[in-house]
């Protein structure tokens, strides 16, 4: 799915600087044209169709982990064999494995996602617990990066080569190729815990301060999403940085943009309504991508912070390892990927109509 | 051709100023706009808003299952302790058993049979009066339901009955003797409350709060992963603990969690299981930080495959056969260096390996007479391999039987750094041996080991006070029935001699006479060679003098405070007169952040203005 969006975009940005729509804004939202629904329906009928071979594979990927589960679950414990067989099937592990798998299917499909090994409760309200402090910290981080990404990669193409440009660039690429949790390690010290005269300002971890209501509980909880919300941006906005600002540098020597200035249009209006339309179509797919990840979390970062994200929990999932709760997050993350590259693909004509002819 | 050049010059200085100012207000608008000054910093840890006395402690491992029945996980079971009384409990002193929820016992003239005197003066939580039938109930419910069973199932395997004759008198039948039985490490639950619950193996105990319980403290809230919180419980027989409540914060990251100390967000740090020489080394010194460095209850060790078996007979594994010659065993153990190890891997915060139980247990601890003493001795190590048959061959290497050069297996934890620098070494040491090391780090240790496959691997226990638990790891009992069951063994030790010593230890009423045994028990274990204790590792952990005045350590000359036998140290936790400075301190860090917060938040509304005015301008040109 991410090849399909990939190339797409690729084509849709190069060719677009062959044959521009006169109007800059005409660019964004062209005509759909009459092959579209079969063009949807292809995409949402592979869409269906990955979802389902990662339904197989979280199955049975994690079936070929070598060892017994129930021994898994309780770490070597004393057993008696009366509670291994109930352990078993509490499980379904006694079942054979086309029933635990076609059980799975039936489960996984009703939104069931099994137990929990080492919280003896349902995946999926671990799960649910989670999702919504996930999404708070990575949507929040992702909207973030995401302006800040297109907006500093739009002006660093068009300085190019400039002070500015280099400076950005560098630091983008800096940033980028830090490890989150040593950058978050580093702002627990300095922003956290304060250095020499300055205060630490920001809490070291965690979600909430704890016996907060109302709307105090809501300003503690953003009190505690600043450092975790800027390790993520500083470490993701560049890669967003360096597409939109390549994406870009490919646009600016096309000929529509010297006709549209040659109209006599201000720089600015070039830039903004012509160039940049044209160019967000890799960026596009960039973000989608990203939206997609953004349920995923960030491992790394969570665990610093002690965010109780679905992150974390798959960190710990997998240190037990717990595996329907592992199986569960793989089988959510992988979703959330698909859909989110299904959705890229759907809005693709939508930027540039010969996407779905 | 330049396009930067061709487009970009004529607005260059402008915009940059404009899209610089856009993008800095942005960020810091919202960084600033989270940093809100009406909620300016953490809460600290000592003291809250209204003068509420909060202990703090950082925690890392998860809550397995607020059950009783279900949890076993150190963080989980330290809660029960603070929320359910037991039938005894364990002085801080010395670790000799004291009254917890019962004040007497006694047994009977055949040893069979024991009467427990019931305290009246403990009561539930919700106002109901604790009696011998809460506790003639658990025990009942344990050995009658699978699902009760789950964590404590072995304390009640070898029960006959247990009545509740009066409100105050506990019975207790045995289908035969058993020193442990001052030993019962099992909450008390309230009966009236339980009886309601319909699947144990399901039922978490995490959603009604407050949970209903009769400790000193009141488990008054719980959300994974973030933090559990304990309410005073000013009722408690023993008296009200001095702080009014007790918050368990979780740190996923060790590093974090010695920051959130030294802010004092946090009063209390343990690590898992202690802070590392490097975290303990910089904790030193800090004002207002006191580092404990504790004789630990772990002991570390080497253990090697003893040609593992079912009980039924039935081989498990593929261990090395030349470990079970008894002189290979000791030979790899002398070749130990066990010096090195506590100084250089350890760094000083641990104590040279001896016997099996740790020597804060001094009624239990036993140490090898010289005769005795596998002493490092590189040289004796050699002799005895070749007096075993394993000789180097041409190439300096130690063969096997099947003329195969020696290369063990060793199990080791991935997570655990200790584990990779003691490997190292032992590569090093028998390298010069001639025999090769594999060092198999796992995150998952479990399946290999209980499979048998496996020829060394590094092993450590937490012993409590009574050491019938890790004593009874390496009877022939412990097995497991068949190679597809789990057994409650450790490394498949299996020797009738050992076994009979356990079996005359669990029927000596006498504790001086059963301490003696339990020391000729060591003293088999240590002959056998199947497990080389090389360090007792110190419980490492640090807390805030600002905070917590005093604290009970345990033994209390010189003890750790985190995952006590007992409640001892949060019930007994002191807050400091000044506690309330962590208040102040946040005060003053609210006052900065909001000044801070506030002018960075009108300039970049400011510049937002500004920017959208300008560009309007521009726009109409």
């Amino acid at each position: 799915m991410t090849s399909d969006a990939t190339s797409a975009s690729a084509g849709g940005g190069t060719e677009a600087a062959a044959g521009p729509p006169k109007d800059g804004p005409a660019a964004v939202g062209g005509r759909v044209t009459t092959a579209y629904p079969r063009y949807v329906a292809g995409k949402v009928a592979g869409a269906a169709v990955s979802l389902l071979a990662v339904l197989v594979t979280s199955f049975f990927l994690f079936r070929l982990i070598p060892g017994d589960p129930v021994k898994f679950m309780t770490g070597g414990r004393q057993v008696s064999a009366e509670q291994l067989a109930m352990y078993r099937e509490q499980f379904g592990l006694d079942l054979p494995l086309w029933q635990q798998f076609t059980d799975y299917c039936g489960k996984a499909l009703t939104g069931d996602l099994g137990t929990s090994y080492q919280f003896n409760a349902p995946v999926v309200d671990r799960m649910g617990e989670a999702l919504p402090n996930t999404l708070l910290l990575t949507g929040t981080a992702f909207v973030l990066y995401t302006v800040l990404g297109v907006v500093l990669g739009t002006r660093s193409a068009w300085r190019h080569g400039r002070l500015g440009d280099r400076i950005g660039t560098g630091l983008a690429l800096t940033l980028y190729s830090l490890p989150s949790f040593w950058l978050g390690l580093l702002l627990i010290i300095t922003l956290s815990v304060g250095i020499g005269p300055l205060p630490g300002l920001f809490p070291t971890g965690g979600m909430e301060s704890g016996g907060e209501e109302g709307f105090a509980y809501v300003l503690d909880v953003a009190h505690h999403l600043v450092l975790p919300v800027v390790t993520l941006v500083a470490v993701e906005y560049g890669q967003t940085l360096l597409v939109t600002r390549a994406a870009l540098l490919d646009e600016m020597g096309s000929d529509y943009l010297t006709t549209a200035r040659a109209k006599g249009l201000r720089d600015d209006l070039v830039r903004r309504r012509h160039a940049v339309p044209n160019a967000l179509l890799p960026t596009v797919t960039l973000i989608f991508i990203n939206l997609g990840r953004t349920v995923a979390g960030v491992i790394l970062v969570e665990t610093v912070f002690s965010w109780p994200g679905l992150g974390g929990l798959f960190y710990q999932a997998l240190s037990v390892p717990d595996l329907p709760l592992v199986q569960g997050l793989f089988l959510v993350f992988a979703a959330a990927v698909i859909v989110m590259n299904t959705l890229a693909d759907l809005v693709y004509p939508l930027f540039d109509p010969r996407v779905g002819r | 051709m330049d396009t930067n050049d061709q487009y970009g010059v004529r607005h260059r200085t402008p915009g940059r100023i404009r899209f610089v100012v856009a993008a800095g207000a942005a960020a810091l608008t919202l960084t600033a706009g989270l940093a809100t000054p009406l909620n300016p910093a953490p809460h600290r840890a000592g003291a809250a808003d209204d003068g509420t006395k909060v202990l703090t402690v950082a925690v890392a491992q998860s809550v397995d299952s607020l059950s009783p029945f279900l949890a076993v996980r150190l963080l989980s079971t330290s809660i029960h302790r603070l929320t359910y009384e037991y039938l005894t409990n364990y002085d801080a002193e010395d670790n000799h058993v004291v009254p917890g929820l019962a004040t007497a016992w006694e047994s009977s003239p055949d040893k069979l049979t024991w009467t427990y005197t019931i305290r009246s003066d403990s009561m539930w939580s919700d106002g109901e009066r604790v009696t011998a039938e809460d506790a003639a109930w658990t025990f009942n419910t344990m050995m009658n339901d699978p699902g009760a069973a789950t964590a404590s199932g072995s304390f009640v395997a070898n029960f006959e009955e247990v009545t509740a004759p009066g409100p105050t008198e506990l019975v207790i039948r045995l289908k035969k003797p058993q020193a442990t039985m001052t030993a019962l490490d099992v909450p008390i639950v309230p009966k009236h409350v339980w009886e309601k619950v319909d699947d144990f193996s399901e039922f978490n105990n995490d959603e009604g709060f407050p949970v209903v319980g009769n400790g000193p403290f009141v488990l008054t809230d719980y959300k994974a992963d973030s933090h559990v919180r304990l309410r005073a419980n000013k009722d408690f027989w023993r008296g009200a603990p001095k702080f009014d409540e007790l918050v368990f914060r979780y740190y996923k990251d060790q590093d974090a969690a010695v920051s959130a100390l030294r802010k004092g967000e946090v009063s209390f740090v343990a690590g898992s299981p202690s802070l590392t020489p490097a975290q303990a080394t910089s904790l030193k010194g800090e004002k207002n930080i006191r580092v404990n460095d504790a004789p630990g209850r772990r002991f570390y060790a080497l253990a090697t495959n003893p040609g593992a078996r079912a009980k039924n007979g039935e081989k498990i594994g593929d261990g090395h056969p030349s470990l079970l010659d008894r002189r290979v065993r000791h030979a790899l153990f002398m070749a130990v260096d066990r010096k090195t190890l506590i100084d250089k891997v350890f760094q000083g915060h641990a104590v040279e390996g001896a016997g099996y139980i740790p020597p804060r247990f001094s009624d239990y601890f036993w140490e090898p007479s010289p005769e005795q003493e596998l002493a490092y001795d590189t040289a004796e190590a050699a002799r005895l391999l070749d007096r075993a048959g394993y000789r180097k061959n041409g190439d300096g290497r130690r063969v096997g039987k099947d003329g195969e050069p020696i290369d063990y297996r060793v199990l080791c934890h991935a997570t655990d750094p200790n584990d990779k620098a003691v490997g190292q070494y032992l590569q090093e040491w028998w390298g010069d041996l001639g025999i090769g090391v594999t060092l198999n780090c796992l995150d998952n240790v479990t399946d290999p080991w209980l499979a048998g496959e496996y020829d060394l691997a590094f092993d450590g226990w937490s012993v409590n006070p009574d050491p019938d638990f890790v004593l009874s790891l390496h009877t022939c009992a412990a097995l497991p029935a068949t190679p597809e069951e789990t057994g409650a063994t450790d490394n498949f030790i299996c020797d009738r001699t050992y076994d009979e010593l356990y079996a005359r230890q669990l029927a000596e009423y006498d504790a001086g006479k059963r301490a003696d045994i339990v020391r000729q028990m060591e003293s088999r274990l240590y002959d056998l060679g199947y497990m080389n204790v090389m360090a007792y590792p110190n419980a490492v952990e640090a807390y805030r003098t600002d905070h917590i005045e005093s604290i009970t350590t345990m033994p209390a000359r010189a003890g750790n405070i985190y995952g006590q036998d007992g409640y001892w140290s949060w019930w007994s936790a002191v807050p400091a007169a000044d506690s309330g400075d962590g208040d102040g301190g946040s005060s003053s860090t609210g006052v900065v952040v909001g000044i801070v917060a506030g002018v960075v938040v009108l300039a970049g509304l400011g510049a937002i203005a500004a920017v959208r005015r300008r560009a309007t301008a521009e726009d109409r040109e």
